[in-house]
């Protein structure tokens, strides 16, 4: 499905991403840690597209097509779907109007119909309700006011009206209170499936407990340095990354 | 910042022309250019006017030679050749109904997307349609009339209702205001005049669509609309014009009037010619707006959402004279390309317990030069008034500006002011968000903009609401990369 191969990177002048391999099938949930200024963040911008990043090799292809060559709500059309790490606030527009634009905006990029205010409302109610989100969470602006739970569990409401084929949660996990944390992950595993993959970017293991992985990748200095299973994680979390990257980083 | 996928940041200069560019073409009874005594009688005998008006205007023109232009403002233009304007040019045919009306005329509305006869149905609207200076189609006169409300062109009321023409024409603004409004008192062609009686809720929306037309023709619309006691109205005012290569002056005076527990909504859509990429033609907008809640309990709501003209120049007031009346002014402002707009408000607390409220959101593009400009006085016998100013500003790249100038003076220490100011740009980061939900960039950036704007669109009538979005998307396209 998703298929990385010597992706580079940088950001004025300084160079990020030196050279990912990776692939994710339909159906995987890949978990990538690392520590901090490792460029996880920036993974996930420039598979979504983020304006000011200069691709400097490499391809990414979903389903085969281009990724790169595609305009940010072109990738977003095609499946890709990034839960931000530091979601947007955008004051005066309705949360419900937000997600029926973007939904509608999907939809009609793939032929479909697009929802009525009625319908729209229905299905989104009912995404609603296994996030433990309080209804006048859709009245509001956009993000505007929301404490970093209710930000978080906000963009995971999102994915799930979107559906998407693949979602990159960038620490999902960070600023959540265990509760919390539950329910977003309740609210990821729900929307897994066979067709639907995920790239978690978390720094914590703890996440992984919850959202249990096929893989997990260890990116150090723009680069893949170790993929194992599940117990990496563990392991990452009980030595820390230094025995990886030779140098001594906390976790 | 140079890969192909992503998208080049920051401002490319719009490249959408002005939609409403065309020139409707029919022979105009003008007079000669130039402003003297003879010209404002001219205007007046044509018009078959009362002698007192005659003299009101000459009075006007006296007081206008004594005047100097406002030089305060924060707009820049090359001196106007006042003696180079046409002060009156008339469609020769004088059409009583909407059958009588150029088909030409009608056909330009149709263009503008104002299809009188269908848009008066179907939206309920009476429509009182201001073409080249002279009125040709009012609707829906006879159902108001049935409830006492007169609503006519301003010509019409001058014969038809001279007394309230005489008893309040002016006492607003005063022909001697300032420059502009001297200007426009001395050569006026016509523009609305309505009147609701004691007690009357006026059924329907109110609404004028104004149109400049005949080349080099200055357009100086009056328009006085009074609602009496206990009377409400909600009333339109929407425009739109062709394309032009020299500038047009426009310099119109409003003045509203409102009796004990009456209540004015008044809803401004500007969309004249802005001026083309590098500013020029377009028109000029000197306006002067003003209205006295006069009686206690009174309320007086000016909304406007400015996004045409090259210059705009308004400042739409209150004058809280009534115990407990209340104003409020919630401001649209656009500015992109070369455009320049001074703007803002004026609340003068006279009266006791009186309220206003200022809601601005100034946007600016391009080179575009925003101001917000207020006045908040507070006289010394105007017990426990209230203000609360908000005045936000979005900047869209960093060739535009804004700039917030607010005056409080307070006499009565009972007062409670309140003023809040913010300026921001327009997040690339809130742009992605959006188009990494599968949004266009030209709709995130609409989105973002509608949000700025929301707490003034609330406050527009539903159909203007709309209409005033997609004005603010065009007037906007293109301006972010
Ligand atoms: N816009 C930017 N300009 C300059 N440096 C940046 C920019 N964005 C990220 N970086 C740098 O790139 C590196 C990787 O950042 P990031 O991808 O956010 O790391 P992570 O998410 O793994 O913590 C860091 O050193 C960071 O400072
Ligand atoms: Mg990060």
């Amino acid at each position: 499905m998703l298929v990385i191969k010597g992706l580079k990177a940088r950001v004025e002048d300084k160079q990020i991403l030196n050279g990912i391999d990776l692939t994710i099938n339909p159906g995987e949930v890949h978990a990538i840690m690392g520590p901090n200024g490792s460029g996880k963040s920036t993974l996930a911008h420039v598979l979504s597209g983020r304006p000011g990043y200069e691709i400097t090799g490499g391809s990414v292809t979903l389903d085969g097509k281009d990724l790169l060559a595609l305009s940010p709500e072109d990738r977003a059309r095609a499946g890709v779907f990034l839960a931000f790490q530091y979601p947007v606030e955008i004051p005066g527009v309705n949360n419900t109007y937000f997600l029926k634009a973007a939904l509608n905006a999907v939809r009609k990029s793939k032929g479909e119909e697009e929802l009525d205010a009625m319908d729209f409302l229905e299905l989104v109610k009912a995404k609603l309700k296994p996030l433990k989100m309080d209804e006048s969470m859709l009245q509001r602006a956009v993000n505007e006011g929301f404490s970093g739970g209710e930000k978080k569990k906000n963009e995971i409401l999102q994915m799930a009206v979107l559906e998407p084929k693949l979602g990159i949660l960038d620490e999902t996990d960070s600023g959540l209170d265990i509760d919390a944390l539950k329910v977003v992950a309740d609210g990821v595993n729900a929307l897994r499936g066979k067709n639907r993959s995920f790239l978690v970017v978390t720094h914590y293991q703890r996440l992984l407990d919850y959202i249990v992985p096929d893989q997990v990748h260890v990116l150090a200095g723009g680069k893949i340095i170790k993929t194992g299973g599940k117990e990496l994680a563990l392991e990452l979390e009980e030595k820390g990354y230094g025995w990886l990257t030779g140098e001594k980083v906390n976790a | 910042m140079t890969a192909k996928p992503q998208e080049p940041s920051v401002e490319k200069v719009t490249t959408e022309e002005y939609k409403y560019g065309f020139v409707t073409d029919i022979e105009a009874d003008s007079a000669p250019p130039g402003l003297n005594e003879d010209i404002i009688r001219f205007i007046s005998h044509k018009k078959k006017e009362p002698k007192f008006l005659l003299d009101w205007r000459l009075k006007a023109y006296q007081q206008w030679l004594k005047m100097k232009t406002p030089e305060w403002a924060y707009v820049h233009y090359p001196p106007i050749d006042y003696q180079d304007v046409i002060y009156y040019s008339a469609p020769k045919a004088g059409p009583k109904s909407l059958a009588e009306v150029d088909p030409e005329v009608l056909k330009t509305f149709e263009k503008l997307g104002v299809p009188m006869e269908e848009r008066a149905m179907l939206a309920g609207v009476a429509v009182d349609a201001v073409f080249d200076s002279v009125s040709v189609g009012t609707t829906f006169k006879k159902k108001l009339g049935e409830m006492g409300v007169i609503f006519c062109s301003f010509s019409e009321a001058v014969h038809e209702h001279p007394e309230l023409i005489q008893q309040y024409l002016g006492s607003v603004v005063p022909y001697n205001d300032n420059f502009y409004a001297a200007l426009n008192s001395a050569v006026f062609t016509d523009g609305s005049f309505c009147y609701i009686p004691k007690g009357v809720r006026c059924p329907m929306e109110l609404s004028t669509y104004f149109r400049i037309n005949a080349a080099k023709t200055g357009q100086f619309e009056r328009t006085l609309l009074i609602a009496d006691e206990d009377a409400y109205v909600s009333y339109l005012e929407g425009c739109t014009a062709p394309m032009r290569d020299e500038n047009q002056l426009h310099a119109a005076v409003v003045e509203l009037v409102a009796l004990k527990g009456a209540e004015i909504k008044y809803s401004t859509v500007q969309n004249w010619y802005p001026g083309d990429k590098d500013g020029k033609g377009g028109i000029y907008n000197f306006v002067t707006k003003r209205g006295a809640c006069r009686g206690d309990s009174s309320k007086i709501s000016w909304t406007q959402v400015e996004t045409g003209s090259a210059i705009t120049w308004k400042y739409p007031s209150c004058i809280l004279q009534g115990d407990n009346s209340v104003g409020e002014f919630y401001s649209v402002a656009v500015v992109n390309n070369m455009q320049q707009a001074d703007t803002g408000t004026k609340m003068i607390h006279l009266g006791k317990n009186t309220k206003s409220t200022i809601v601005s959101k100034g946007i600016s593009a391009g080179k575009g030069q925003n101001t917000y400009r207020g006045l908040v006085r507070i006289q010394p016998a105007a017990e426990n008034a209230h203000n609360y100013t908000q005045c936000d500003s979005l900047l869209m790249g960093d060739k535009c500006g804004a700039h917030t100038v607010p005056y409080i003076e307070v006499k009565n220490n009972t007062a409670k002011v309140g003023h809040e100011a913010s300026t921001s740009k327009i997040g690339e980061d809130q742009i992605f968000y959006c188009q990494q939900r599968g949004l266009s960039k030209e709709d995130a950036v609409n989105l973002i903009v509608n949000g700025f704007c929301k707490e003034v669109f609330r406050k527009l009538p539903m159909e203007f609401a709309v209409e005033a979005q997609k004005l603010l998307s065009v007037s906007l396209e293109g301006s972010v990369g």
